[in-house]
Formats: C-alpha cells, sequence, structure tokens
C-alpha cells in the first residue's frame, strides 16, 4: 500500500514541478512582452512611456537572468504569493482567486460528488433493466456528448430568460449582501441551481454509460454465474459485481477531474457566475498574464490534490492495492 | 470526460491467415446489422455530407454581412440570421466543416504521439516503459483545457491546423495508456516473440507485428480522439482562443452570447451549432460502441 501511495506521490510531485516550470516559461517564450500591453492601457505619450517600462520591468523582476526569475518565482509561490494583477491594479492574483475560490466549489464538488453516485446507479440500474437501459442509454450518450457550452447556454435560454424560473447571472442578487441568512440562501441556491445541472447532467452521462458496461461485463463473469448456479438471490450478486465494477470507475474519476474542472469554468462564463471561471475571462480580455499564470497553477494544484484523495479512497476501497498486489 | 470503456480483449482481430477473406465479410455482415454502428455512423456521414456539400449551396464567406439583421428562420434564410445581419445557415455549414478538420487533424497528432508512446512502452517494458509511463501520468493529470488556455492565450492561434496540433499535443495520454495495455497482452503472443528472435528491430516488430493486429483498437481509438477532440475544439473556440477569421461552431455560439442573442431570443444563431456538435460526437460514440461490437464477438447481444 505505501509503494503505491509513494508512487502516486512521486508522480504528482513531478507534474507540479512540470506545471510549475511551464507556468513560469510560458510568458517568457511567447512572444510579445506584457509591459508593453500594461504600458499601452496607460495610453501616456513615449517618453513618460519609456520611463515606465523600465520601472515595471525592474519592479516585475523582469530584467533578472531567467534562472534567478525562475528561483524568485518559487520563491513567491512557497510564500503564497503569486503577483499582483493588472486588471484589478491593487488586488493581489491571490486575492482574488481566494475570493473566487468558493463559488466555483461551491458548484464543482456537489457536481461531481452528486453525478458520480447518480450516474453510478443508474447505470447500474440500466444494466439490469432492458426496458431502462433502451431509454436511459441513449440519453446518456447525447449527454455526455453534449459540451458544457452549449447545455449552459440552452438551460440558461430557456429556463432563466424565456420561462423566467431562474436568475440571469451572478452569483446572488446585487441587492443581497453575502450573509447567513435564509433569504441569501435561497437567492443564492436560485443563481447556483443552473450551472450546477450543466455540470452535473453532462458528467452524469458519462458515469451511467461507463457504469452500465461495467457491470453487464461484471455479471458475465464466473463469480457471478457459479453465485446464481448456487441459488444465491441476485441482490446478492448485484452486490458483488457494484462492488467490482466501482474500482475502474473510481480511476475514472481522477482522470475525469481535469474534464469536469474544464466544464466548471467554462459554465461559469456562460452564467456570469464570479468563479475561477469568470476570472480566467477577465485575465484573458485584459492580457492580465500574472492572473492566468496564478488562476492555472492554482487548478494544477486542486487537481493534483483532488487526484491524491482518489488514490487514497482507492487504496481504502480496493483491498488488492493493500496487499501491494497491483491493483490497476 | 470519461468516455465510454473500450472492451479489454486479449485477442486481435484479423490476423494474416488465408481465411482472412472470410472472417472480413463475416465482420461486414455483422457491422451492417448492428444498429448502433448503422445509426452512429448514418449521423456522422449526414453531417459530413452538409459540411461537405453545404458551403456550395451558399455564399463563399460566412462573415460576410449585408443580410437583415436578427431574421428567424424562413425559406430564404434556413436559419435565420445574426443580430449584426450574417447568414446562420452560411456561419453553420462552414463551422461543421471547421469541426471535422480539427476533429480529424487532432485525432491523427494525438493517435500517433499515443501510438508512439503506447506502443513503444509496451513493447519495450521495463526502464523505458516506466518512464515512458510516468511521462504519460503526468500529462494525463493536468487539465487540458487550462493548459490549452494558457497556451492559447499567449500564441493567439491562427489556423485550424495549430489548433487542431495544440488539442492533439495534450489530448494523447489516455490513448497512449490503451494501447500500452494492449500491447502489452500483444508482446507476448508467439509470432512477435519470433519476429524479435530473428532480430527485428523495435519499429520494424512494431508496425509490421503489433500494430496490423491492433488495427481495430487503433481504429477505435482514432474514433473517440476525434470525439473529444471535437469537444475540445468546440470550448476552445467558444472562449475565443480559436482561430478568429475561420468560422467554427464554437465562434458562432462565443458571437451569439456576445451579441445577447439570448436576450434578443434569436435561438435560431446558438442553437443550431450546439446541436451539431452533440449529434456529431453522439454520432461518434455510439459508433465506436457500435464497432466495439463488431471487432469482439464477445461484447454482441444479438
Amino acid at each position: 500500500m505505501y509503494r503505491y501511495l509513494v508512487r502516486k506521490s512521486l508522480i504528482y510531485l513531478l507534474t507540479f514541478f512540470v506545471a510549475v516550470t511551464i507556468d513560469w516559461a510560458i510568458p517568457r517564450l511567447m512572444p510579445g512582452n506584457p509591459i508593453d500591453g500594461l504600458i499601452a492601457r496607460f495610453q501616456t505619450n513615449s517618453t513618460a512611456a519609456q520611463d515606465l517600462h523600465g520601472f515595471f520591468t525592474r519592479s516585475f523582476g523582469l530584467d533578472q537572468p531567467l534562472w534567478k526569475q525562475y528561483l524568485t518565482f518559487w520563491q513567491g509561490l512557497l510564500h503564497g504569493d503569486l503577483g499582483p494583477s493588472i486588471s484589478y491594479v491593487g488586488t493581489s492574483v491571490s486575492e482574488l482567486i481566494w475570493q473566487a475560490l468558493p463559488y466555483t466549489l461551491a458548484l464543482l464538488v456537489p457536481a461531481i460528488i452528486l453525478s458520480y453516485i447518480a450516474g453510478n446507479r443508474v447505470g447500474a440500474m440500466a444494466a439490469r433493466r432492458k426496458s431502462l437501459d433502451n431509454t436511459a442509454l441513449p440519453v446518456a450518450y447525447v449527454l455526455t456528448a453534449t459540451p458544457y457550452v452549449w447545455l449552459a447556454i440552452v438551460l440558461s435560454y430557456y429556463l432563466s430568460f424565456r420561462l423566467g424560473i431562474f436568475p440571469i447571472s451572478g452569483a446572488y442578487s446585487f441587492s443581497l449582501q453575502p450573509a447567513w441568512t435564509w433569504e441569501f440562501v435561497k437567492d443564492f441556491l436560485a443563481h447556483w441551481f443552473l450551472p450546477f445541472l450543466t455540470l452535473f447532467l453532462v458528467a452524469f452521462g458519462g458515469w451511467a454509460i461507463g457504469m452500465r458496461n461495467l457491470i453487464i461485463y461484471e455479471l458475465e463473469s464466473e463469480y457471478s454465474n457459479y453465485l446464481q448456479a448456487l441459488g444465491a438471490p441476485s441482490k446478492l450478486v448485484r452486490k458483488y459485481a457494484y462492488g467490482n465494477a466501482v474500482l475502474p470507475q473510481m480511476s475514472g474519476l481522477a482522470l475525469a477531474l481535469g474534464a469536469v474542472v474544464g466544464g466548471a469554468l467554462v459554465t461559469e462564463i456562460v452564467f456570469g457566475y464570479p468563479g475561477i471561471g469568470t476570472l480566467i475571462i477577465t485575465a484573458l480580455n485584459n492580457r492580465d498574464y500574472f492572473l492566468l499564470q496564478g488562476v492555472f497553477l492554482f487548478i494544477i494544484i486542486a487537481v493534483l490534490i483532488a487526484n491524491f484523495v482518489v488514490d487514497i479512497a482507492y487504496v481504502i476501497v480496493d483491498p488488492r492495492t493493500r496487499a501491494g498486489i497491483q491493483g490497476s | 470526460m470519461v468516455t465510454p470503456a473500450l472492451a479489454e480483449t486479449g485477442e486481435g482481430a484479423g490476423q494474416k491467415e488465408p481465411e482472412q477473406r472470410g472472417k472480413r465479410f463475416e465482420a461486414l455482415h455483422f457491422a451492417f446489422h448492428n444498429t448502433k454502428l448503422v445509426i452512429g455512423l448514418t449521423i456522422v456521414l449526414l453531417l459530413l455530407a452538409v459540411a461537405i456539400i453545404g458551403p456550395y449551396f451558399t455564399s463563399s464567406d460566412p462573415f460576410a454581412f449585408g443580410y437583415p439583421t436578427g431574421q428567424p428562420p424562413s425559406s430564404h434564410y434556413w436559419f435565420g440570421t445574426t443580430a449584426p445581419g450574417q447568414d446562420v445557415f452560411c456561419q453553420f455549414v462552414y463551422g461543421l466543416r471547421s469541426s471535422f478538420i480539427v476533429g480529424a487533424l487532432a485525432a491523427l497528432v494525438a493517435g500517433l504521439i499515443g501510438m508512439a508512446i503506447g506502443f513503444i512502452g509496451g513493447y519495450r517494458g521495463g526502464i523505458v516503459d516506466d518512464i515512458l509511463s510516468m511521462l504519460t501520468n503526468v500529462v494525463l493529470v493536468i487539465p487540458t483545457l487550462a493548459v490549452l488556455i494558457i497556451v492559447a492565450a499567449y500564441l493567439s492561434v491562427g489556423s485550424l491546423t495549430s489548433e487542431a496540433i495544440l488539442i492533439g499535443l495534450t489530448s494523447w495520454p489516455w490513448a497512449a495508456r490503451a494501447i500500452r495495455a494492449q500491447t502489452f497482452s500483444l508482446a507476448a503472443r508467439d509470432f512477435v516473440n519470433l519476429a524479435r528472435l530473428s532480430g527485428r528491430g523495435t519499429t520494424r516488430v512494431v508496425v509490421n507485428e503489433i500494430a496490423p493486429n491492433m488495427s481495430s483498437y487503433l481504429f477505435l481509438v482514432f474514433i473517440l480522439l476525434f470525439g473529444g477532440s471535437v469537444l475540445t475544439a468546440a470550448t476552445l473556440d467558444f472562449l475565443g482562443l480559436g482561430p478568429s477569421q475561420v468560422m467554427s461552431l464554437g465562434l458562432m455560439m462565443n458571437q451569439a452570447v456576445s451579441n445577447a442573442a439570448l436576450q434578443l431570443g434569436y435561438w435560431w444563431w446558438f442553437i443550431p451549432p450546439g446541436i451539431a456538435i452533440t449529434a456529431l460526437v453522439g454520432g461518434l460514440y455510439v459508433m465506436n460502441v457500435g464497432l466495439d461490437e463488431v471487432f469482439n464477438p464477445r461484447l454482441r447481444s444479438t
């Protein structure tokens, strides 16, 4: 078990290192100079622009040799300092991410967990009952083939604009302040529901299909036939089959995290939800390189941590990894 | 997203034997009787036909203005017009074309990289495999969209080809993993050992012995990569990170949202692109399942 976890940790550390390096390297390798963009926004005359250019280059440390910049980057990272933001002048990148994070997590965590549980359950049921299979499976295929952005647009259009059931954008009404009052919570939930539903539906489709295939495979296996030949109640057989089928789904969860995070980002953009996604679009529009870098880094770290959590859960669920036999 | 699972099987399809001819006909027979394959293939071919032939029915410039603004679908403008006065149907067919091009190219790039890494790692084993596995895992964990956003933001993607290459460069890991797993089982077979004993080099063995026996599996992997790439490209285009001079379905949705199509109720502007993408990707996935059943007799339910 420890070997398995140590191996996984090594991979994640390596990934983290590579990701940080990529994150640091890209702005410096790409054509164009972030300082030029910053100066252009000030629209000053050329001599003042030159002085400003020199000032900013020095203050952002861009005149240092590359290796020194790299080390400074790591230093700042380990202190939690991701640099200043250009779009929201005066606020640091870490502050912005910290403010936007709860909203993204409020969408992601319930969506991932609920779609995983519901998708697996429905997939397992569809594997048993042919009637459910014939209706649920095509729906699941359509759902998993739907782009997140489009489902977000469709839900937003029909349920918010046309029918007016849900609010159009934002996380809460302009007239309210975040507080632990029932009024605010109700309003928050009304704004939260559609983005959550988008993420839930698309992810649900994928899990349902996967689980259905796995359960069918398990129900045809030898131990299943043996149990049925012995006269075991089908509920018992299903219990074992489900337990075995969950394992590949769990490894799939680690893989799918990256995709769902991507989906959450664009869904937030469509709904104007003030999470990490909207932060990215702001950074893109304002050529705010520091914000982009910081958000990218943060996403990577979050996904790595989530992967590690799933791996630990996998060790708990699959006794083979505990015994040292290669599980999956 | 987690794609429909490919069935793991130790048997390769179609080894080079005298019964090959009979086997091929048998496969074709099952192919045409498999509902999923037929439905999926029909949808994909229909969309392909629209993408190829469609542009001949409309003007040559999907960005052209001058049409009446904000018209709903009518006999004049089959998909209506956009808020600033462009022909939605024209944009739709050109966008569909872009989707096919990007999807196929990206799948090709990702497939080639995945094949190279998967084959070599699976065949060689040992330290080479460990290194390649680690590389695969590292790239696998990184969320592709985040990387694509960063790179596309700095590079400002100018053409469909560069977008396709970018997407291909980030989506190969799962293909490499799947191919590696299959290669493991094939590499233990006698004919591979024979080839190895006769002194054939790695490339020779892989190209001449292993790959042809996995051809059906490789085809399935390609189809799934195709579907995934279309989705990724649509998302990238929606964010404005795709080529801005080339019409694409994601770009249509982007322009619809930024031009207040939701508020104005111009549903014909943003509904068709999404339906096309869903249909294309869904058709590909269903086709994939059908093909899987055709190639692996164990899965056949009929």
